[in-house]
């Protein structure tokens, strides 16, 4: 064993060649380093490529269009900041903003809560675990334009079961897409039915690595199942429930499948999201500077907003090691 | 364990709290399952029946009218070609050209490579809204919209994501393996390709039917790319369908069903990998 590891050792100080070589030959290793250089360029070279064409590029050029006046036929002319004024005056825009805020507000924690129970009944059931699995799971590999038109079927008041349902115990159901008190929330369960499944497998991993002598300590102290959930479980899943925090707000800010789906190119003002806006203005206004300014706009929203999350993750996300 | 099973009150009183587990995720889990259902039988009613109230499930009479009309009005078949065309290409580009990246990252010391690397990340928080209208400029001029290849070639030739995961793996390769070949006389192509790329089928498999679902169920990159409807792939067959027969709910729902069923099916039988894949995704933060 000791032997071993002292080859390990040995075999990894002898591949860093600063650490050997006491007195390196400049030639010869400038030329190693060239080929090692040429090497990895060689090899990145397809996403390197990519990167630069696909993303790095127009995200500059996102950003210069931001300050122009452009439909991306006639001649371009700069807008200075007037592209950002619209987007922080326009009173159809702020209510698009307000509308992917409430959608977030109440999907996010929403997604978070029932992946989490679903999740932690799942790791307790054992058995059929994979049947229950496969049937939470089958929205999210369903793609979002079916989900839309699925719902769309299920929201009309003519049709509707839910309606009907609730027409039998005497509720008059509102005509859930059309009122404006009603749309964001029906957009949200429909975001919660497709997405709870990816929150229940992620959970499920995040659950497995819930140490189980940890669990079996708590017990022999004479905990409960909720002070083992709540004391244990839940810090041990900390770094989990970041993760998914983070990666849902990114996509509730983002909804625009289901909206261009249920609603076309004519939404009404209170079932608008951001980047619903962003398609009408760019692709039917024909205004891309406009629509630029609004795509920056929720960048830097949504890094600030990250960047927040990961300042806060100090208070409450615990890591082990 | 042995201790409750010594105990019999403790033992039934186990058994009842599974049970009021098993029935509480089968109540759950089978209403997660009703708008499938909704759409699957809605798809073979007659018109007059998905109308009536009050509702029920299962179609009195069955019909395949719905599916007639469906065919009728839109080339399936074509778009689901196109689906599986660009579906199939981005999957195969992507999975060698990250498992390239991947390597270089892992293996190959280089000037600026912590500096690239970070860069590949921080791009993961870019936001496809972003850099979709400058695409669209750069596609239109260099003469690729309204072809798959607009679709195929800015996934396939990026994903930071890919890179990353399969970075991890390619660092927890034994380097006496690739020393050893390298004694052999193997160089660097052949070191990747003998070595490297079959001790990464495992996480190839995953992240190739993440790839896959991902780009069969993309909406947003082929509404703004395409044009012509012999382009089209399937989201978007959905959705003109949807456009041209809002009042044909039997129909709708069956086109629907055209497009839900295959992925489903997929996901049936590959529900492991792609369980792991996601549980991948997550687990990397």
């Amino acid at each position: 064993m000791n032997s071993r590891t002292s080859m390990l050792t040995a075999s990894k100080a002898s591949a860093d060649p600063t650490t050997v070589q006491t007195s390196p030959k400049p030639a010869a290793v400038r030329r190693a380093r060239l080929r090692d250089f040429g090497w990895a360029m060689g090899f990145l070279a397809p996403q390197l490529t990519g990167l630069i064409v696909f993303v790095v590029g127009p995200m500059a050029f996102a950003f210069y269009l931001s300050f122009t006046n452009w439909d991306g036929f006639n001649t371009l002319s700069m807008a200075g900041l007037d592209n950002y004024r619209f987007v922080f005056t326009d009173p159809q825009l702020a209510a698009s903003a307000r509308n992917t805020l409430w959608l977030t507000a109440l999907q996010v924690p929403g997604l978070l809560v029932s992946g989490l129970i679903v999740a932690y009944f799942l790791q307790k059931a054992g058995r059929m675990t994979s049947f229950y699995r496969l049937l939470f799971f089958a929205p999210q590999v369903t793609s979002s334009v079916a989900v839309a038109a699925i719902w769309l079927y299920l929201f009309n008041p003519q049709i509707s079961p839910i309606n009907s349902a609730l027409r039998s115990v005497g509720i008059t159901a509102p005509d859930w897409l059309q009122n404006p008190h009603t749309v964001i929330l029906s957009l949200v369960v429909v975001g919660i039915w497709q997405g709870l499944g990816y929150q229940v497998v992620i959970f499920m991993a995040g659950l497995s690595n819930v140490p189980r002598t940890l669990l079996e300590a708590a017990s022999i102290d004479g905990a409960n199942e909720w002070q083992k959930f709540w004391r244990v479980t839940i810090p041990m899943l900390s770094p989990t429930i970041l993760f998914l925090s983070i990666t849902s707000i990114i996509a509730s800010f983002q909804v625009f499948d289901i909206v261009y789906v249920m609603f076309d190119t004519n939404a009404t003002s209170s079932a608008r999201t951001i980047v619903y806006e962003i398609v009408q203005i760019a692709f039917q206004q024909n205004s891309f500077g406009q629509a630029s300014a609004l795509a920056v706009s929720l960048f830097v929203s949504l890094l600030l907003l990250t960047g927040l999350q990961l300042l806060a993750q100090r208070r409450w996300v615990y890591y082990a090691e | 364990m042995s201790t409750t099973t010594s105990h019999p009150t403790r033992r039934t009183a186990i058994r009842w709290t599974q049970l009021q587990l098993h029935l509480i995720l089968l109540v759950t889990s089978v209403l997660m399952a009703i708008p499938f259902l909704w759409m699957l039988f809605a798809s073979f009613k007659p018109l007059d029946e998905i109308f009536r109230y009050p509702p029920s499930l299962l179609p009195e009479h069955w019909t395949t009218r719905n599916y007639d009309t469906g065919f009728a009005q839109v080339d399936f078949v074509r778009a689901f070609a196109n689906s599986v065309t660009v579906a199939l290409s981005v999957t195969v580009i992507s999975l060698l050209t990250c498992a390239m990246a991947a390597y270089a990252f892992a293996r190959i010391r280089f000037a600026g490579r912590g500096i690239l690397f970070t860069a590949f990340l921080c791009t993961m928080m870019v936001p496809p809204q972003l850099t979709i209208i400058p695409l669209y400029i750069i596609m239109g001029r260099i003469g690729l919209l309204d072809t798959l290849w607009a679709l195929i070639l800015p996934s396939g030739l990026f994903n930071a994501f890919g890179v990353f995961l399969l970075r991890q793996y390619v660092k927890g390769i034994p380097l006496e393996l690739e020393e050893a070949a390298a004694i052999d006389g193997a160089g660097r192509i052949r070191t990747f390709v003998t070595i490297v790329l079959p001790l990464l089928r495992t996480p190839l498999v995953a992240l190739g039917i993440f790839l896959f679902l991902g780009q069969w169920n993309s909406f947003f990159y082929p509404l703004i790319f395409l044009n012509s409807t012999s382009n089209f792939t399937l989201p978007l067959v959905v959705n003109q369908f949807k456009g041209a027969l809002t009042s044909d709910w039997g129909a709708l729902m069956a086109g629907v069903t055209i497009a839900a069923v295959p992925m489903l099916l997929v996901f049936l039988l590959a529900q492991r990998k792609i369980v792991e894949g996601i549980a991948l995704s997550g687990s990397k933060s």
